[in-house]
C-alpha cells in the first residue's frame, strides 16, 4: 500500500534455454518418489509435494528459505530421467540440426567458407534491422543448402538420410536412433556452425534439447486442492509428474538389472510418451493424456495458449481492485460529467490518502466518524482502512473508530469512501473504442444501480435493458489528474473516429425540443417556470406581451441557452428537401438559422443537437470548449425533458390510423404489384420473359419481381404517410430522427412488404415450393414471402412464417457479426498499438521505422477536425468578418 | 438511417441537398449513384441536367484517384523511365496563396490552400486581406494537429473495427453494374485488411481510350476480347456415332456476335493440348477424330473441347458494357489487370481491379496502398459509416510499410514484431516463446502489449513523458 511510484523499469527481457547444469544448480531438492502426501497428510520428502518447493498450507514453513504461504513464491525441483528423452517443442530444430550435420564429425555440411559467408549474410540481416523472423527464414535456407552435400566436406563421411516420425522419434535409413544417440550426434556440433542454423550459441547448446534433467516447477505453480469431502485433488501438473517419475523409476529399475532390451525401449517410448504430454498435451499424433473422469489433462502449453491461457488471460488483461459492476438505469438530472454511485458502493470503493500536516485534522475527525457516518440521514464518506507506514494495516468499525482516529500520524494512509466529485472510471464492455471508457464525477446516490445521463449512451452503446457497467476508482493523484484532462466525459463529445459529435441528445430530447421550436410556441408563465424548474438558477429569458399577459417563444427559450457568438445555419432533420429551398423562408420550419445566439428560424432536431449529427454541438465542443458544451449539453437536455413533461408524449395503435379510402388503396396497390409478379411468373413459365443481359432467365423473374415488390411497399407506405402528419407522435419521432423510421411507420400502417433471405425472395422448403399451402411451381408474391398485411393488422399465418424466417436471419446475422467483427478488431490493435505520433508529427513503430512522415498526411487530429477537413472554411468566413467589424488586422 | 446516411455522403460530395434525396428516396445507395448511368439517373431526377451535374460531382473523386496512378502505369507499360511530377502546380488565387504561406513561413497542405481559394473567390474578397484570412487559417490548422505522443495506431484501428459492428454480413449487394455482385460488408472489410491474394469477388472497371469511349461498336468489340469464350458458347458440340468424331457445328449468328472465325477456332482446338485428336474443317463444321476410336475417348474430347477458351482473358468471367452517358466503360466479373492492360483501346491510366493485390503485381506498392484506402473507404461508404480517411491510410500504411502488402494477422503485420511476447500474447504463443529461447532473442519491451505484460507503464501518451526531480540539485547541493 505504501506505494512510492515506480522508479525503475525492466529495461529487457533476454529469453535463453536452461542448461543441464543449471536446472541442478537452480533445484531445491531431487525428486524420486511419486507419491505425493504421507498418511497424515504431509508432504513426503523428495515427493513432488516436498516442502523444499515452497509450501502451499497455512502453518507450514518452506524448507529452503523459511517464508510462510504468502511469503514464499516457491522453488524448483528436478528429476533425474534415468534415460535421456527429446523435448518435443523442439523436434523440427533437431531434425535440421541432424540434417545439416554431419554425422560423424558434427560439422556443418558445407565448407568453411560457405559458412563463414552464410555467417556474415546473417550478421548483415541483423545489422539493417531483420527481425528474429528474418532470421528464421534465412538459417531454413542455409540449412537446406547444408543437406544438399551428401558427403562431409571435412570428414568425407557420406551421409544418411534422418527422418523423423511424428511425434518424436528419429530414424536413419531404417534404423531408430535413441534419444541418447541423436544427443551423441548433437554433442559433436561445434559453437561455431550452429549460428548459419539459427541457434544462438550463446544460450543454447544442441543437446540439451535432449533431456537428461526435468525441471520441477514449484509446488506454488500447481497447488492441490482439497475439497469439501476432505478428499485431495491433485493439479494436472502433478498428475503428469507422478505419471513421469513412475515409469521413470520402472525405467531405472529395469535397465539396471538388465532386462530384455524390448521391455527398456518400451518403458523409454512410455516415458517419451509422459514427458511430451507434461509439455504439450495437443500434440498431432498422439493421443492427449486424460485425467481419470476422462478430461484432458491441461499441461504446460495448454496453460499459456489460447484466451484462456495465461497470456491472454492473467498478463494482457488483469483483475483489479477499486472496482465494482452493477446494473445502470438513466437518470436525466445528472450533468453528463456524472455518474451515480449507490451510497453502498461508495462505502466499500476507497481512495487513498496520505496523512499530512495539512490534512491531519480533517482525517482524524473523519476517520472517528467511523465506516458508515451519515449526517442527517445524508451520506458522508467514512473511512475503511489506515494503513501505518510499516505496512500493518487496521479496519476501521464502529466500535474501534475513536480509537484509531486518536492513533493517526502524518504519514500514514487512510482508505476512505467515495465523496461527490471523486473521479472515477466508467466503462462498458464491449469496449470497442476509447470512449468506452469515460472519467466521471460521484454523485452519491440511493438505490443499488449506477445512473448515467442518457447523453452519454450513445459512446458507451449502452441502454437500460439490463445492461450492466464497470466502475473503477482511481488510486493515485497522477491518474486523477490524467483522468480528469483527457478523460472526462466532455473532452470526448467529439469522436476521432469522424470529427463529429458522439455524445448528443437521443429519443426524447430530441423531441422535446422539437416541441419547444417548431413553429416557435407561445409559453404561459406558469408553463415556462415548469421547464425551468429543473434547473438550478437561471435566469428568465426575454418576454412578450401577449393579451396582456408575460409570454415566451419557445425558440427564444431555446436561444437562451446558446452562447452569444454562435453563428450556424444548416436544415433540420424534418427539412423535405424540396426542389427550391426557401431557406429562411421555409414553411415547414426546417431550416436552422442562428445569429449571434438567437434562434431566428428553424426547428431544433438531431440535425442540431442530435448525437453523431449535432451541427449546434459540434460547432460549440470545437470552437469554445468543452466546458461551453457539456453546459450546452446538460442544459438543453433538462430543458427538453421540462418541455415533453409538459406536454405528455405518448404513441398508441390509433396513430397507425389511415382513412379507409387510403386502405383501399393500398390494397390496390399491392394487388396490382401481386399481379405483375404473377404475369411475370407466367411469362417465365411460357418462356417468354425478356432475359437480362448477363443473367438467366431465372435471376431476372427474381430481381424484376423484386423491384416490383419493393416499389409496392414504398408506393404503400407513401399513401400511408400522406395522411400522418406532424400532428403524429410517430411520424415526429421518425422525422426528427428521435426514433424509428418512415418505414417502421409504413410497415405498421400499410404493409411490411417482401421478407427476403439473403437478400433473395424465400424459395426453399418443400419440393418446387416454399410451403405446403402454394401449388407446386408455384413463383407469386404470396407463395415467395410477400406480406400484404401490416403490423397493425395483424399477419397471416403464411405470412407471420415468413417474417419470422428473415426474423431468423437477422439473429444469426447478428451472432456471426459480433464475433467476425470482434476477430478483426483484435488483429488491427494488435497489428497497430505501437504507433504513436512523434514529436516531429511523423508516426512511427517501436522499431523506430517511420509509417507515415505526417499523420495522414497533413497531420490532422481527426478528432479536431471539421468531419475530416483540417479548417472548415465557413468559419474562417464568419471570424473574418467579425475581425474586420472589431476593426483589426 | 441508411438513407439519412446516403443523403448526407452524398451531400458531403458536393451534390444540391434537393437532389441527394431525391436519388436516396429512389432507394439509391451511394455505390449506386457512383455507378448509375446517365439514363438511370435521368429517370430518377427527371431532367437530363441534373444527372449530368450528379454524374461529374460523384464521379469526379474517382478519376483524380486515377491519375496519380497514370504515371506508374505509363512506366511500366513503356519501361522508359520518367520522373514523376510530384505535383501539379496550384493555380490562379490557391497559388497566391501559397507563395504567400511560404513568405510568412507558414506550412499548409494544398487542400487547405485549395479550399481557401475557392472560399476567396465565393466570397469576393480583396487581396489586401489575403493575409489576414491566412493568418486565420493558419491558425485554426496549427491548433488542430495531432499532438505528439498520442497513441494514434490504436485510435486508427478503433476507428476501423468499431464500425465493423454496425456493418452487414450481407455478403452480396450489386454495386456498380446490376448484373454483377460484389461482396460488401464486414466480409468485404476482412477481405481487405487480410489483403487476400483472390478476393471473394473480383471485379475490374474497365474505362477506354477516346476512340472507344464513345462509339458503341467499338466499345462492344473491346468487351468481347475480355470476356472469356469457350466453344460451348458459341457451338454445339456433339459425338457423330458414324464416323466416330466430335463434330462441332458453330452457331453462325453467335460467332459474328463475338467476332470470331471458324478458323480461330480450329486453330485454337489445335493449339489446346487437352483436346486429343486431329482437327479439320469441313463445310462450316469442324471435326476432331480422336487418336483412337474409343467411346470414352470421344467423351473425353467433347467435354475438353466444350470448355476451351477460344478468346478472352483469363479470369474475366463476364464483361458488361455501361453508358455512363458520355462514355461507355466495361464492367468485368472476374478479374485480370495485366491482360486487360495489354489489350487495345483500353485506357490504361483509368483501369482498375477491385483486389489490392493484384495491383501490387501490376502496377507496384504504392498503388497497392491507393487500392487499399479506396476500397475500404468504399465499404465503409456504402454502408454508410463515417470513419476519418486519415484512419484508412494508417491502415494501408502500416500494411505497405516493407515494401510488400503484407495482411494485418499473424502472417504479416502482426507476426513482423520485434517484441516476442507481444508477439506470443496475440496467436501461436508456444512457438514463439520456444523459437526465442533457442535464438536467444531479447524483448527491449518497448512496446504497449510486452509493457502489460510486465505490468508497467506504456512508452506512449503520458507515459512516454517523464519528470526528473533531483531533490540534491534542488536544495542546491
Amino acid at each position: 500500500m505504501m506505494n512510492k511510484g515506480i522508479t525503475k523499469r525492466i529495461g529487457s527481457i533476454k529469453f535463453a534455454y536452461m542448461s543441464p547444469k543449471e536446472i541442478r544448480k537452480l533445484s531445491a531438492t531431487k525428486i524420486i518418489t511419486p507419491d505425493t502426501y504421507d498418511d497424515d497428510g504431509f508432504p513426503i520428502e523428495m515427493g513432488l509435494m516436498d516442502t523444499h518447493l515452497g509450501v502451499i498450507e497455512p502453518g507450514l514453513r518452506c524448507k529452503t528459505c523459511g517464508g510462510r504461504v504468502d511469503q514464499c513464491s516457491g522453488h524448483f525441483g528436478h528429476i533425474e530421467l534415468a534415460m535421456p528423452v527429446i523435448h518435443v517443442g523442439y523436434v523440427k530444430e533437431i531434425k535440421k540440426l541432424l540434417r545439416s550435420s554431419c554425422s560423424e564429425c558434427g560439422r556443418v555440411l558445407m565448407e568453411d567458407e560457405e559458412r563463414d559467408h552464410y555467417i556474415e549474410e546473417l550478421e548483415q540481416l541483423k545489422k539493417i534491422g531483420g527481425d528474429p523472423l528474418d532470421q528464421r527464414a534465412l538459417a531454413k535456407e542455409i540449412s537446406k543448402a547444408a543437406r544438399k552435400n551428401k558427403v562431409c566436406p571435412h570428414c568425407k563421411s557420406e551421409q544418411r538420410k534422418i527422418m523423423l516420425d511424428k511425434p518424436t522419434t528419429f530414424r536413419e535409413d531404417n534404423t531408430k536412433l535413441t534419444p541418447k544417440e541423436v544427443r551423441a550426434r548433437l554433442e559433436r556440433i561445434p559453437d561455431k556452425d550452429l549460428i548459419p542454423l539459427g541457434l544462438n550459441p550463446e544460450v543454447v547448446r544442441p543437446e540439451w534439447m535432449v533431456l537428461s534433467v526435468l525441471l520441477v516447477p514449484p509446488v506454488t505453480v500447481r497447488p492441490s486442492i482439497t475439497l469439501e469431502s476432505g478428499d485431495r485433488s491433485e493439479d494436472d501438473l502433478t498428475h503428469k509428474l507422478v505419471d513421469i517419475l513412475r515409469i521413470n523409476q520402472r525405467l531405472r529399475e529395469n535397465r539396471d538389472v538388465g532386462s530384455p532390451q524390448l521391455i527398456v525401449e518400451d518403458l523409454l517410448d512410455l516415458l517419451q510418451y509422459h514427458v511430451n504430454t507434461y509439455f504439450d498435451n495437443q500434440t498431432s499424433g498422439i493421443p492427449p493424456a486424460r485425467h481419470r473422469s476422462g478430461r484432458t489433462l491441461k499441461t504446460l502449453i495448454q496453460r499459456l495458449k489460447g484466451k484462456e491461457g495465461r497470456f491472454r488471460q492473467n498478463l494482457s488483461g488483469k483483475r483489479v481492485n477499486f472496482s465494482s459492476r452493477t446494473v445502470i438505469s438513466p437518470d436525466p438530472w445528472l450533468s453528463i460529467n456524472q455518474v451515480g454511485v449507490p451510497k453502498k458502493a461508495a462505502r466499500e470503493l476507497t481512495v487513498p490518502i496520505r496523512v499530512t500536516p495539512e490534512n491531519i485534522d480533517r482525517i482524524k475527525e473523519m476517520v472517528a466518524r467511523g465506516p458508515n457516518p451519515t449526517e442527517r440521514g445524508k451520506y458522508l464518506p467514512g473511512a475503511n482502512y489506515i494503513f501505518r507506514p510499516d505496512g500493518r494495516r487496521i479496519r476501521v468499525t464502529e466500535t474501534n473508530a475513536e480509537n484509531v482516529a486518536e492513533k493517526i500520524e502524518v504519514g500514514f494512509t487512510v482508505e476512505r469512501g467515495l465523496k461527490e466529485g471523486d473521479i472515477v472510471l466508467f466503462n462498458r464492455q464491449p469496449s470497442l473504442h476509447r470512449m468506452s471508457m469515460m472519467a466521471h464525477e460521484v454523485k452519491i446516490v440511493p438505490g443499488k444501480t449506477f445512473r448515467l445521463n442518457l447523453a452519454v449512451c450513445p459512446p458507451y452503446n449502452a441502454d437500460f435493458d439490463g445492461d450492466e457497467m464497470n466502475l473503477h476508482v482511481l488510486q493515485s493523484e497522477e491518474a486523477r489528474a490524467e483522468a480528469k484532462v483527457i478523460m472526462r466525459v466532455q473532452e470526448n463529445i467529439l469522436s476521432p473516429r469522424f470529427g463529429g459529435p458522439i455524445i448528443g441528445a437521443t429519443q426524447d430530447h430530441i423531441s422535446g425540443l422539437f416541441f419547444l421550436t417548431h413553429d416557435n410556441p407561445l409559453f404561459s408563465r406558469r408553463e415556462v417556470v415548469s421547464i425551468f424548474s429543473n434547473l438550478e438558477t437561471e435566469n428568465f429569458p426575454p418576454s412578450v406581451e401577449v393579451e396582456g399577459e408575460k409570454m415566451w417563444y419557445g425558440k427564444d427559450i431555446f436561444s437562451h441557452f446558446l452562447p452569444d457568438d454562435l453563428n450556424l445555419e444548416f436544415r433540420s432533420s424534418i427539412c423535405e428537401t424540396c426542389k427550391e429551398c426557401k431557406e429562411k423562408e421555409c414553411p415547414e420550419d426546417a431550416y436552422v438559422s442562428i445569429e449571434d445566439g438567437q434562434l431566428k428560424t428553424g426547428t431544433i432536431d438531431e440535425r442540431g443537437i442530435g448525437a453523431f449529427q449535432g451541427e449546434i454541438i459540434d460547432k460549440i465542443a470545437r470552437d469554445m470548449g468543452t466546458d461551453k458544451a457539456r453546459e450546452f449539453i446538460d442544459k438543453i437536455t433538462t430543458i427538453s425533458l421540462g418541455v415533453i413533461t409538459l406536454r405528455g408524449f405518448t404513441t398508441s395503435i390509433k396513430d397507425e390510423d389511415v382513412p379507409r379510402a387510403a386502405m383501399r388503396q393500398i390494397d390496390e396497390v399491392l394487388d396490382k404489384a401481386a399481379g405483375k409478379v404473377k404475369r411475370l411468373a407466367e411469362e417465365y413459365v411460357e418462356g417468354n420473359l425478356e432475359q437480362m443481359p448477363g443473367r438467366t432467365v431465372e435471376e431476372t423473374l427474381e430481381v424484376r419481381a423484386m423491384q416490383e415488390l419493393g416499389k409496392a411497399r414504398d408506393n404503400a407506405g407513401k399513401i400511408a404517410s400522406k395522411y400522418l402528419g406532424l400532428g403524429n407522435n410517430v411520424v415526429v419521432m421518425a422525422r426528427t430522427g428521435a426514433r424509428a423510421s418512415m418505414l417502421n411507420l409504413s410497415q405498421m400502417a400499410a404493409a411490411l412488404g417482401q421478407q427476403a433471405i439473403r437478400g433473395e425472395r424465400p424459395s426453399r422448403g418443400y419440393e418446387e415450393r416454399t410451403l405446403s399451402h402454394f401449388k407446386k411451381g408455384s413463383l407469386g408474391a404470396e407463395a415467395r414471402g410477400f406480406v400484404k398485411s401490416s403490423y397493425k393488422e395483424g399477419l397471416q399465418p403464411v405470412e407471420y412464417f415468413f417474417h419470422s424466417m428473415a426474423g431468423r436471419e437477422g439473429l444469426v446475422d447478428t451472432a456471426v457479426r459480433t464475433s467476425r467483427s470482434g476477430y478483426m478488431q483484435r488483429r488491427l490493435i494488435h497489428a497497430m498499438e505501437d504507433l504513436m505520433v512523434y514529436d516531429d508529427g511523423s508516426v512511427k513503430n517501436t522499431d523506430d521505422t517511420v509509417i507515415q512522415f505526417e499523420f495522414g498526411e497533413d497531420g490532422i487530429d481527426p478528432m479536431r477536425s471539421k468531419s475530416g477537413k483540417a479548417v472548415d472554411m465557413d468559419d474562417i468566413v464568419t471570424e473574418f468578418k467579425a475581425t474586420k467589424r472589431r476593426g483589426g488586422s | 438511417m441508411a438513407r439519412k446516411d446516403t443523403i448526407n455522403a452524398l451531400i458531403r460530395r458536393g451534390l444540391d441537398e434537393e437532389v441527394a434525396v431525391t436519388l436516396a428516396e429512389a432507394g439509391m445507395l451511394l455505390g449506386d449513384v457512383k455507378s448509375a448511368t446517365l439514363d438511370d439517373l435521368e429517370e430518377v431526377l427527371g431532367d437530363k441536367k441534373k444527372a449530368k451535374d450528379v454524374r461529374e460531382t460523384i464521379g469526379k473523386r474517382t478519376k483524380k484517384r486515377k491519375k496519380g496512378r497514370k504515371k506508374t502505369k505509363k512506366k511500366k507499360e513503356k519501361k522508359i523511365f520518367e520522373v514523376p511530377k510530384k505535383f501539379s502546380s496550384l493555380e490562379g488565387t490557391a497559388r497566391e496563396l501559397e507563395k504567400l504561406a511560404e513568405e510568412k513561413g507558414y506550412e499548409l497542405p494544398r487542400r487547405v490552400l485549395e479550399d481557401a481559394a475557392n472560399m476567396i473567390e465565393r466570397e469576393d474578397i480583396s487581396k489586401d486581406d489575403y493575409p489576414l484570412i491566412l493568418k486565420l487559417i493558419k491558425e485554426k490548422y496549427y491548433d488542430r494537429k495531432v499532438d505528439p505522443k498520442e497513441s494514434i495506431g490504436v485510435v486508427s484501428a478503433q476507428s476501423i473495427g468499431e464500425p465493423g459492428t454496425q456493418m452487414t454480413m450481407k455478403t452480396f449487394h450489386f454495386a456498380g453494374v446490376a448484373e454483377i455482385g460484389v461482396t460488401q460488408g464486414l466480409p468485404r472489410m476482412i477481405e481487405i485488411v487480410d489483403a487476400r491474394k483472390v478476393p471473394s469477388t473480383p471485379m475490374m472497371i474497365v474505362h477506354l481510350d477516346d476512340d472507344y469511349k464513345k462509339d458503341r461498336d467499338k466499345a462492344k468489340e473491346v468487351s468481347s476480347k475480355l470476356e472469356v469464350t469457350r466453344l460451348i458458347d458459341l457451338a454445339d458440340v456433339d459425338i457423330d456415332l458414324t464416323s466416330m468424331k466430335v463434330a462441332i457445328r458453330p452457331d453462325k449468328k453467335k460467332m459474328k456476335e463475338m467476332n470470331v472465325e471458324l478458323g480461330d477456332i480450329s486453330s485454337r482446338l489445335k493449339k489446346t493440348r487437352s483436346v486429343k485428336g486431329d482437327v479439320e474443317v469441313t463445310g462450316g463444321n469442324i471435326y476432331i477424330s480422336p487418336t483412337e476410336p474409343k467411346y470414352s475417348l470421344l467423351h473425353n474430347v467433347v467435354e475438353e473441347a466444350k470448355s476451351t477458351k477460344i478468346k478472352g482473358l483469363k479470369g474475366v468471367k463476364r464483361a458488361i458494357l455501361r453508358d455512363l452517358g458520355d462514355e461507355y466503360v466495361i464492367y468485368t466479373e472476374g478479374s485480370n489487370l495485366e491482360g486487360v492492360l495489354r489489350v487495345e483501346g483500353v485506357d490504361i491510366t483509368n483501369t482498375l481491379s477491385n483486389s489490392p493485390y493484384e495491383i501490387y503485381n501490376v502496377l507496384g506498392v504504392e498503388a497497392a496502398r491507393n487500392s487499399l484506402i479506396r476500397e475500404a473507404e468504399e465499404t465503409l461508404d456504402e454502408q454508410g459509416l463515417e470513419v476519418d480517411t486519415r484512419h484508412i491510410m494508417l491502415v494501408a500504411d502500416m500494411m505497405t510499410n516493407e515494401g510488400d502488402l503484407k495482411a494485418i494477422g499473424r502472417h504479416g503485420v502482426s507476426g513482423k514484431k520485434t517484441s516476442v511476447l507481444a508477439r506470443a500474447a496475440f496467436e501461436i504463443t508456444s512457438t514463439h516463446l520456444l523459437r526465442a529461447a533457442i535464438m536467444g532473442e531479447v524483448d527491449k519491451l518497448d512496446g504497449v502489449a510486452e509493457n502489460i505484460i510486465v505490468g508497467q507503464p506504456i512508452t506512449q501518451g503520458t507515459g512516454a513523458v517523464e519528470v526528473k526531480y533531483n531533490p540534491k540539485k534542488a536544495l542546491g547541493e
